[in-house]
């Protein structure tokens, strides 16, 4: 684990630059994901906005560990990428079998 | 305004533009989806605020169990609603065995105001009191309290309300989980009247209440 560097791990813009760009980046792509989502008039759309915004948040979480320096955050987005995964299985399985079991 | 602000306002009107949007759209489908990803987006907002074990909770329910189940949800009930009038009797049983229990353990608990309840006995006193940040609105310094009490060990419970409460249970749901005692009594409310709206019957333009 890096230690924190400053007082707080919540840092000015300036400091962790490159990943809050990135930040900014995936959060723009979540929203046209969302537009889609929303807009989607397949349910298919929808699954896939759904699994694109799984990735999106998975790698948001891990660049928000490292802007305030602590990459213990990374866990969580292994389990985000995990549970993303189980959730578009099971729906897609419901869509092509009408059934989970 | 720093980075992790803005981030957070451009997550929250995301948040916002899902909710209506599950709210709106009319396919039950749709709607289990959309609040996979409200749920994704919420974590992360979550996560923004540092709170990473409500974000963990939030990803773990929200987006993985809650939409498989509503996906099951879904298998199971179809367009069709079937009445069943059959009794299950060892579920009656157990259900009003595990109330009875319950009822039997709130016998325990003190009387509703009890003056002698362990909570009113027990109050917060110095060792609580003393903080380095001083919040009592007159001015006392931390410095001061603490000196007060170096120089009166023997009284526990004058209490200069530096920031706490005497009664221990209020001072930790108050004072240290006020924000959140706050949400979570939020979440509690909207599920209250989700239920009162849920089942009070549909009236009015019976298309608009149509499930699919």
């Amino acid at each position: 684990m890096i230690a924190a560097a400053g007082p707080s791990p919540f840092v000015a813009f300036g400091a962790d630059l490159p990943m809050m760009a990135a930040c900014t980046v995936m959060v723009l792509a979540t929203a046209l994901i969302v537009v889609r989502a929303i807009k989607g008039p397949t349910a298919y759309d929808r699954i896939m906005g759904m699994n694109s915004a799984g990735t999106c948040a998975v790698i948001i979480v891990a660049l928000i560990g490292f802007a305030t320096r602590r990459p213990d955050f990374l866990d969580l987005a292994l389990t985000y990428a995990i549970l993303n995964f189980l959730a578009t299985i099971a729906i897609l399985k419901f869509v092509k079998y009408k059934r989970l079991g | 305004m720093s980075g992790i602000a803005i981030l957070d306002m451009s997550l929250l009107a995301l948040i916002v533009f899902l909710a209506v949007g599950a709210i709106e759209v009319r396919n039950l489908y749709s709607a289990v989806m959309l609040s996979s990803i409200y749920s994704l987006v919420m974590a992360c907002f979550w996560m923004t605020n540092d709170a990473w074990d409500v974000a963990f909770t939030e990803a773990a329910v929200g987006a993985g169990i809650s939409t498989i189940l509503l996906i099951g949800t879904l298998v199971l009930t179809g367009s069709v609603e079937t009445v069943r009038k059959a009794v299950s009797w060892p579920a009656l049983a157990t259900t009003l065995l595990a109330g009875a229990l319950l009822i039997y353990g709130t016998l325990d608990m003190p009387r509703y105001g009890d003056p002698k309840a362990p909570a009113h006995t027990h109050p917060m006193y110095g060792a609580f009191v003393r903080q380095d940040v001083p919040k009592h609105p007159s001015g006392r310094s931390a410095a001061d309290v603490a000196a007060w009490h170096k120089a009166n060990p023997d009284d526990k419970h004058t209490d200069f309300f530096h920031g706490h409460v005497p009664n221990q249970v209020t001072s930790v749901i108050v004072s240290y989980r006020a924000f959140d005692t706050m949400f979570e009594t939020a979440v509690i409310l909207t599920a209250g009247m989700a239920l009162i709206l849920l089942l009070r019957g549909r009236r009015g333009n019976p298309q608009r209440g149509g499930l699919i």
